[in-house]
């Protein structure tokens, strides 16, 4: 499909061919991927490991699922159902989503998009690698030296009197936060001491600087999560009282303490995705991102905001009506940068050139899916109705908007979007569209009902319910099905692609970034044949227009697109 | 009586609810207004201005500072709006009246305990009477519980060594669920209890007589009553399914094997001992997870339930 | 119309610049680019161990403002003339490792090598003190939260302040422990002259890391000791 325009560049072919020597190939025992530095490779170990928690996680999900289609016992008694709920909340949160985009395709994407070689600390990187496998690997002693039951949030006094193995975890997600803290300094000194030559603040990518506003919140919140895991571990092992009120300690404090990160790290999972749908509305629209300005330092505000909003959480558990009332007004002020950029995204489409590959499509789910998660949380922060709505399937249901409709579907939109860099390959569009469907539809089933179940009245966390319920339970269950059907075939699709794939020409969507433009695919092992120097911004397509070609992308540019 | 909910809400039964409601419906329309403006524009544009020729380059378009100054002033205004109707509802919500009826409320695992002023007690069974203010003082005795009604639109948190309350208003006589939406456990999801909205008089009759007269009531009935109302249906199945702890059913006369090694024919005596003093014979298979709350039943209740469980063969 | 230019220089090949110098890792152009780098991403780092101590520095707080009477009383059981002599002993130490730094600018190895010592030697003293201060705790029945057993003060809450004091100051002597750990691998890479007036960044990033330690020292000693 590229034959006409590939031509026509060949002739500038520079030094590096297509097929030649890239970072996959360039030595290939398990000693070289085990102790690589290369930022490259140390992204796609991150993608395989946390596609493994993915799929841990999903089959606890899918088990979730599977006991509540029916009420009373389904296939598992109330014991084991908490332990898999708690499971599957924990493996998603601190092993999957935290780390999630920035771990995967920060590592991979950011230093290119920076025209750097690697990120600041390359040893470091590798270090925060094994640290978050050694965090994974607790988890997964907890989850086999026994039974964790006490939901991700391990409020006190219950995970302090419950099974032991709740140390394992406390253990594992003190250590996977150190993984967090290091990616997040490894970044922030990258984009301030790494950038190519020409590289201005204004010229950044979104993506980019979406990376930079998580990675602080990364530095500043993920030191308290440590404390407070410090400080649970030593309430469970010495019975300090800090916590625990049967030894005067106080349970709102944990709750302080612990949503005092974990709300930080809710934008620690969604700024990521901001920046990715940026990526892919952009050259999928041929356009600049509308209000480029507005976009990046909303990411800013939002992380700033970010840390003055965990009251939220806490509006029905006993903390003064004054601090409630100032935590659900900051909570609206969140709102607006959010809002500022969903309305950007629209705008950058209008006028602009749309073309409805795969990763256009999951950017559009992104913006029909975290609308509906938004606005449900902006419900949620109204005082009055958070008193009905909390803790119920409502905020289940939100919370999964948020970060399966966000984070998830932008990280597989970007997956998509990058995986011809990454592997050199490109995948079946019709079978990835109909994978792309199918999560769409499933995931809107399987909660959508769960919003209607939670404003009437239907708690989380629950093993059973009263038979009102069943019905909206039952269409769930059959939509988590869609769900794994789906993203099954992206699966299936994938591992097709990386036997069976065409070759990827350099920049098969006619995209803007260095990555596109001055790297071949996959990229040689230092990224770029020769230092980048950056004239133009991240989206400026117009600089572009000769190398279109081919049904509609770069994919006239096999090579990367570089003239003096 | 009609149900009155609607496709989001459960009926709206007290005094405070219809005006949740309708502050839930504003923010519900304004909230699909501009998610239809979001996905409407998205679909126009992607049908309007989807890519024609592979190399068309869209033409340059002005960055509208209106339009984007629109968009961050007026969802700061809508937001301003709905979070003062939010707070002073909320203040509403937290304030009772000082005319309150109060009742005592005590959480446990993984039941609720009433206890109204003249002494009066009851398990899972909240009567309240209809029409009038009443105020629930709550604390735990064990880890976090929240009491919710949600046809009432109430719910805070229940805790160990502090007290924390709710109050509300019923406006019509009939049931309503009281669920536990603070995780605790097992049984959490198993911790449901009801308001029974009750006339005045009756109430005032019911509470008058202890909790309603059982001196009269033949001893199996009154242990299928108390079986009911202290909850021991939570753990203890009478249909023979084995939930966290032994079945009822076959259980009298059966013999019983213990954790420590011991065995012992379920009599009379082992009934009202495990009752009692639960963790003295743990049956192999079980852990020693029964509240030694129910020390405090007196004798007629014993042995009402244990004629209660006799039955169960 | 060119999308990017090159430069000349091929980069990332291992044998690029002329004069090319050692401790230059491959992905930096200049040896200020791999410093400022270093020691910003160090500084966030020390951002990160004052965010894990604020979290503490909160919890005493909030049960301080609770309780305060019982704080003020508890803390009249620890030996602040201990607590003093520790608080010297460290700020001797800072100025060691200060010196150290500003001996490896002047290239000189030996003085360097000494000022190192002598930290280490500090926080050896510190930690010989806090362990004296610890096992006399123990002796008296003061142990945190539920196995608290002292008689000199039986009032709530007590426990809670002792189980901040062991956390607080345990927390950081393990930092006082990496920190020895730290030093002395540096004396060993002086010996062996890694360092000069070139390159000293380890030094440098050791010395800002024992400066933080200190600080919080600052901040914990009258706290716990004096109000």
């Amino acid at each position: 499909m590229s034959h006409t325009a590939s031509s026509a560049h060949s002739a500038e072919a520079t030094a590096t061919h297509q097929g030649s020597e890239n970072y996959l190939n360039h030595i290939k025992t398990v000693w070289s991927w085990m102790s690589t530095i290369d930022h490259k490779r140390i992204g796609v170990m991150y993608m395989i490991t946390l596609s493994i928690m993915f799929f841990i996680g999903g089959i606890l999900a899918l088990l979730v699922r599977l006991e509540l289609m029916t009420q009373g016992q389904t296939i598992m008694g109330p014991d084991a159902y908490n332990q898999v709920f708690s499971m599957h909340g924990i493996v998603m949160v601190f092993l999957f989503l935290v780390p999630s985009i920035p771990a995967i395709f920060g590592n991979f994407v950011l230093p290119m998009h920076l025209g750097a070689i690697d990120v600041a600390f390359p040893r470091l990187n590798l270090a925060s690698y094994y640290v978050y496998l050694g965090g994974g690997v607790l988890v997964l002693l907890g989850l086999f030296a026994g039974s964790v039951d006490s939901g991700w949030t391990f409020y006190a006094p219950y995970s302090t009197t419950t099974n032991s193995s709740v140390l394992f975890l406390t253990m594992a997600v003190f250590v996977a936060g150190f993984s967090s803290i290091f990616t997040g300094i490894n970044f922030v000194v990258t984009i301030h001491k790494m950038r190519a030559p020409g590289l201005t603040w204004n010229r950044l990518s979104l993506f980019s600087w979406s990376i930079y506003a998580t990675s602080i919140v990364q530095v500043l919140a993920t030191p308290v999560i440590g404390i407070t895991m410090i400080l649970l571990f030593a309430e469970r092992f010495l019975q300090i009282g800090i916590f625990d009120p049967l030894l005067g300690g106080d349970p709102v404090l944990y709750q302080h303490f612990f949503w005092f990160y974990s709300h930080p790290a809710v934008y620690i999972m969604i700024l990521p995705a901001f920046g990715v749908i940026s990526e892919l509305i952009a050259p999928f629209s041929r356009r600049a991102i509308s209000g480029y300005k507005f976009v990046a330092l909303s990411s800013v505000a939002i992380a700033f905001l970010g840390f003055l909003v965990w009251g939220h959480h806490m509006f029905v558990s006993g903390q003064s009506a004054v601090s409630s009332i100032v935590f659900s007004l900051i909570t609206y002020l969140i709102g607006i940068p959010t809002g500022v950029k969903v309305c950007n995204w629209v705008a950058t489409m209008y006028k602009g050139s749309i073309w409805l590959k795969t990763p256009m499509l999951y950017a559009l789910s992104f913006l029909f899916l975290f609308t509906i998660g938004g606005l449900t949380g902006i419900m949620l922060g109204v005082l009055a109705i958070d008193v009905h709505l909390h803790d119920t399937y409502f905020v289940v249901s939100h919370f999964h908007y948020v970060m399966m409709g966000g984070t998830v579907i932008a990280a597989l939109g970007g997956l998509h979007y990058w995986w011809p860099k990454i592997t050199g390959k490109m995948y079946s569009e019709g079978v990835a569209r109909v994978a792309a469907l199918l999560i769409f539809f499933g995931f809107n089933l399987t909660f959508f009902p769960q919003l209607i179940l939670g404003s009437q009245g239907m708690p989380r966390r629950y093993y059973d319910y009263v038979p009102e319920f069943a019905n909206l339970h039952l269409a769930s269950t059959i939509g988590s099905w869609v769900l794994a059907l789906g993203l099954f075939t992206v699966l299936g699709c994938l591992i097709h692609s990386l036997m069976r794939g065409k070759r990827a020409p350099a920049n098969p969507w006619g995209a803007a970034t260095l990555e596109w433009t001055n790297a071949t695919s996959p990229p040689v092992p230092h990224n770029f044949s020769a230092q980048p120097i950056v004239t133009h911004g991240p989206y400026d397509f117009e600089v572009l227009r000769d190398s279109f070609g081919g049904d509609g992308a770069g994919q006239g540019a096999p090579e990367p697109h570089i003239r003096n | 009586m009609e149900p009155k909910g609607t496709l989001w809400l459960p009926p709206a039964e007290s005094t405070l609810a219809p005006e949740i409601d309708s502050l839930f419906y504003f923010v519900y329309w304004i909230s699909v207004i501009i998610f239809a403006l979001v996905v409407i524009a998205m679909l126009i544009f992607v049908v309007k201005y989807r890519r024609r020729k592979a190399d068309e380059m869209p033409p340059h378009v002005e960055e509208n500072k209106l339009l984007e100054l629109s968009w961050i002033v007026v969802p700061t205004i809508l937001c301003l709006i709905v979070f003062t109707w939010g707070f002073q509802s909320f203040l509403r919500l937290g304030t009772a009246p000082p005319d309150s009826y109060e009742i005592t409320v005590r959480a446990k695992k993984w039941l609720w305990e009433f206890e109204y002023p003249n002494g009066t007690r009851a398990t899972n069974e909240l009567r309240v009477p209809v029409g009038r203010n009443v105020r629930l003082v709550m604390s735990s005795e064990d880890v976090l519980h929240s009491f919710f009604v949600p046809a009432f639109r109430v719910k805070h948190d229940v805790m160990p060594n502090r007290y924390t309350a709710v109050w509300f208003n019923a406006t019509s006589e009939g049931e309503q669920h009281i669920f536990c939406t603070e995780y605790c456990g097992t049984q959490h999801s198993g911790m449901l209890a009801k308001v029974i909205v009750l006339p005045q008089e009756e109430f005032t009759e019911w509470v008058e007589s202890g909790g309603g007269k059982t001196d009269d009531l033949p001893l199996p009935e009154y242990g299928a009553m108390l079986y009911q109302q202290q909850a021991c249906f939570t753990c203890h199945s009478i249909d023979g399914t084995q939930v966290i702890a032994p079945t009822f059913k076959g259980l009298y006369g059966s013999q019983r094997a213990f954790v420590d090694g011991g065995t012992a024919t379920a009599d009379d005596n082992y009934i009202r001992e495990s009752i009692l003093n639960p963790t003295a014979h743990v049956v192999q298979g079980f852990n020693p997870i029964m509240p030694a709350s129910y020390s405090s039943l007196d004798e007629r209740q014993v042995s009402a339930l244990i004629e209660f469980i006799e039955l169960q063969q | 119309m060119a999308t990017t230019s090159t430069v000349a220089s091929s980069v990332g090949s291992g044998h690029a610049e002329p004069a090319h110098p050692a401790h230059l890792q491959h992905h930096f152009v200049t040896s200020e680019q791999q410093f400022d780098a270093a020691k910003m991403g160090m500084w966030l780092f020390l951002v990160t161990e004052i965010l894990l101590f604020s979290g503490m520095f909160v919890a005493y707080t909030v049960y301080r403002v609770w309780h305060p009477e019982v704080f003020q009383a508890a803390s009249k059981l620890l030996d602040w003339r201990l607590g003093g002599f520790n608080t010297l002993v460290l700020l001797a130490s800072s100025l060691t490792v200060a010196m150290a730094i500003h001996f490896a600018q002047k290239d000189n190895r030996k003085m360097l090598i000494t000022n190192l010592v002598i930290t280490v030697l500090l926080a050896g003293v510190f930690m010989v003190v806090k362990y004296f201060e610890y096992t006399s705790k123990f002796e008296h029945g003061i142990f945190p939260g539920a196995h608290y057993a002292s008689h000199e003060l039986e009032m709530a809450y007590a426990p809670q302040f002792f189980s901040i004091y062991f956390i607080m100051t345990g927390i950081h002597g393990v930092h006082v422990l990496v920190g020895m750990f730290l030093m002395s691998w540096l004396v060993i890479r002086s010996m062996r002259g890694h360092f000069s007036s070139a390159w000293y960044t380890p030094v440098e990033l050791t010395g800002l890391y024992w400066h933080i330690v200190d600080i919080i020292w600052i901040f914990l000693f009258p706290l716990m000791y004096l109000i």
